[in-house]
């Protein structure tokens, strides 16, 4: 199956009959917002990068390469459709108004997420790989129950389970693909594959498209190329439409990994330079580019401005990321539940106990330990 | 309260536990059951019969056979408003939905810094003695205790069944409760109509004062035999139903030792790493110059649930608390006691 295409890496675009009509029903800003969405969350990608390599983050997570297939599907949902993220879906994440200081809570360590899911209606990142689908099919089960219980807004809602080619394998998707399909969820499943799960490529996960599989399931896969940011949206639109109201559906975004698995990793010990350089000439953005150029749709002003705009955000981001204030050890202990706990109270009152008195030794005179 | 469920009934715990799904599905309709074969056929222990067919399809919910979904989608639906009461059909399946349970449920409202709830309760039949194949008789509900962010039941009887079952629904927080499934068919008096008590506290079920047996679930039918055996012999022992696993009233379990000054901790699970050391440790931490014994223990031994046709020998009985109890009581002496 080889993936749907309209825009070529040299910016020239082919119609297609089933997709075209999706992106000729796109304004011109949204066109030109398509490549803003992408060109600042690169900046910001970069630029937290760069923080990591300072010691500011303790992790970091690049999306670069992976672009045109989250901006694409982002903007083919409406604001209420709940998206459940891994944690790579930075252009998501800013379309939904997280800001780049929310995004790196987590990786600077001072929150386990710097975003409240529902300000959003996009969750925290998912860490533990694919868990994440199964709750957003259980979103998808109170839809459905929303729908017949008379609200109007849940009737052609939907929720977006992201996962990757690595966490393909784990049974927490097949699980959420059997209930989705056996209960008719409204569930997109889309799967950005981007041919490295850390070190094992895609092949050791799956021999044929990943696409394949929603058939057996009993539901429509298409597969897609992620670096076409047109072809990401069309098939997202023209999938998310279907399942509004009906079963689920996926889609797999074919696309690279242009960076690194996360800081942490050296892709080059176990991929090759030259199949990088492949990739890098289908980036996303640069065929985008040429093709809006080509339309006239953007010129030099345009791209200046963006470039502004995210050169503003990436340095807003490098002057406030002290500010980011963490989560305390008190603060945790309110967290754990809800409603209170016998063994926390008394474990949060010890802590205050303990730390009191050393602040009462150094209070009389420093003493303490003597 | 619906009129028609407030008065005292005799019932079995299934049946309490099934009038609790009732009321509070008639209750609240957001709340909702899942699990396998509870639909038309009730579930295997019958808990839920009937209900579906009182509450319709999307509110008592056959699942696919897969735990890691039954509580992977339970947690979606709580997000968005629901209060899903999630089956799991045996103990030893529980583990396919371990990291569901472990590494979400019990975390999401502490990684969204309190913003999300996930008011999701399990039901999780446990325990063996029902002569039952590998995997249908496991007590795991201490590897749960030592996940925080999970509130952990264990009702003894018909009428704590009925309203730790309400309580762990009504709760924003996640609660399993630890069903004793060897005493579905116990019977006992249920007040649906009874002020929810604090289904949190240890109870002290039976007076006593020569020592004290610690324990919850299905065995504590089995400790108050032990007392009634003692007594024949002039032993006098008293019975805490220890109740609530997390969050734990060491407080009401140490005042009861501290008062007999020797404490017996009994459970099904393997005393290794069991959750009796954890209320052995807290009890000595609290009420060490009060005891005239260590804390003991009496459990299930570190080896896989053995073929049921030994489970009379694995399992603690009368006689394996009260060998405990003498030796707690024979313990008397610093100077006599070998390391």
């Amino acid at each position: 199956m080889q993936p749907i295409q309209l825009l070529a890496p040299d910016g020239t675009l082919t119609e297609d009959e089933t997709y075209s009509p999706y992106v000729d029903a796109l304004d011109e800003s949204t066109l030109r917002d398509l490549y803003r969405s992408m060109v600042v969350e690169r900046r910001v990608d970069a630029e937290a990068t760069s923080l990591q390599r300072q010691g500011q983050l303790s992790l970091w997570v690049q999306a670069l390469g992976q672009e045109g297939a989250q901006a694409g599907t982002v903007t083919a949902l409406r604001a209420t459709d709940m998206i459940f993220p891994t944690y790579r879906e930075h252009v998501m994440a800013l379309h939904r108004g997280i800001t780049p200081q929310q995004l790196v809570a987590q990786f600077r360590a001072t929150a386990h997420s710097g975003w409240r899911p529902q300000d959003h209606r996009f969750n925290t990142y998912g860490v533990v790989l694919a868990s994440q689908t199964l709750h957003a099919t259980g979103w998808a089960m109170g839809i459905q129950r929303d729908a017949a219980a008379g609200v109007e807004a849940a009737r052609d809602e939907l929720v977006l389970a992201c996962f990757g080619d690595g966490a393909s394998s784990q049974g927490d998707v097949h699980e959420s693909m059997v209930f989705a399909s056996s209960y008719e969820l409204p569930v997109l499943f889309f799967v950005q594959n981007n041919q490295w799960a850390i070190s094992v490529p895609a092949t050791t996960q799956a021999r044929g498209p990943l696409a394949d599989r929603a058939v057996g399931y009993g539901f429509e896969g298409v597969r897609v190329d992620g670096n076409d940011v047109l072809a990401s949206y069309a098939v997202a639109a023209r999938m998310a439409e279907q399942v509004r109201g009906g079963g689920p559906k996926l889609i797999e975004s074919v696309t690279y990994r242009m960076g690194a698995h996360t800081t942490a990793d050296d892709p080059t010990k176990y991929r090759t330079a030259d199949e990088v350089e492949e990739w890098g000439a289908k980036d996303p953005v640069a065929r985008y580019s040429t093709w809006l150029r080509g339309r006239g749709l953007i010129d030099d002003a345009f791209i200046d401005a963006v470039e502004a705009e995210a050169q503003d955000l990436a340095s807003d981001l490098r002057r406030t990321i002290h500010e980011l204030t963490p989560v305390t050890l008190e603060e945790n202990f309110d967290t754990v539940y809800a409603e209170p706990h016998r063994q926390i109270e008394v474990e949060k009152a010890w802590l205050r106990d303990y730390e009191a008195g050393f602040a009462e030794d150094s209070a009389a005179g420093g003493k303490g330990g003597a | 309260m619906a009129e028609a469920s407030s008065e005292i009934r005799e019932m079995v715990v299934a049946k309490a536990i099934n009038a609790a799904l009732r009321d509070a599905l008639a209750e609240d309709p957001t709340t909702l059951l899942i699990g396998e074969d509870i639909g038309p056929l009730g579930g295997v222990f019958r808990v839920t019969e009937g209900l579906q067919a009182e509450f319709g399809e999307t509110r008592v919910v056959d699942s696919p056979l897969a735990e890691s979904g039954i509580v992977g989608t339970s947690i979606g639906m709580a997000m968005r408003g629901y209060r899903p009461v999630a089956e799991i059909q045996f103990d030893g399946f529980v583990f396919p939905g371990f990291n569901q349970i472990t590494t979400q449920l019990a975390k999401i409202h502490n990684r969204t810094d309190g913003a999300v709830s996930v008011p999701v309760t399990i039901r999780l039949p446990y325990g063996g003695s029902i002569g039952s194949i590998e995997h249908h008789s496991e007590s795991p509900e201490a590897l749960f205790a030592h996940t925080a962010g999970l509130r952990i039941l264990a009702p003894s009887n018909p009428q704590d069944a009925y309203w730790m079952t309400r309580a762990a629904i009504a709760s924003e927080d996640p609660v399993i409760v630890m069903e004793p499934k060897r005493r579905y068919w116990l019977k006992g008096p249920v007040d649906t109509a009874a002020a929810p008590q604090d289904v949190h506290s240890a109870e002290v079920i039976r007076e006593g004062s020569d020592a004290t047996i610690a324990t919850y679930g299905p065995l504590v039918p089995v400790a108050l035999a032990a007392a009634e055996a003692a007594a024949e012999d002039g032993r006098s022992l008293e019975v805490v139903d220890v109740r609530s696993i997390s969050p734990l009233d060491d407080e009401t379990i140490a005042r009861s030792a501290a008062k007999t000054g020797r404490l017996v901790v009994a459970h099904e699970a393997p005393t290794f790493g069991g959750f009796g050391a954890e209320i052995a440790a807290r009890v000595a931490e609290r009420a060490h110059h009060r005891l005239l014994a260590p804390v003991l223990r009496v459990g299930g031994f570190h080896m896989p649930y053995p073929p049921s046709h030994q489970e009379g020998r694995y399992l603690p009985d009368i006689d394996r608390m009260l060998e405990a109890v003498e030796r707690s009581v024979a313990h008397s002496s610093r100077a006599s006691s070998p390391v």
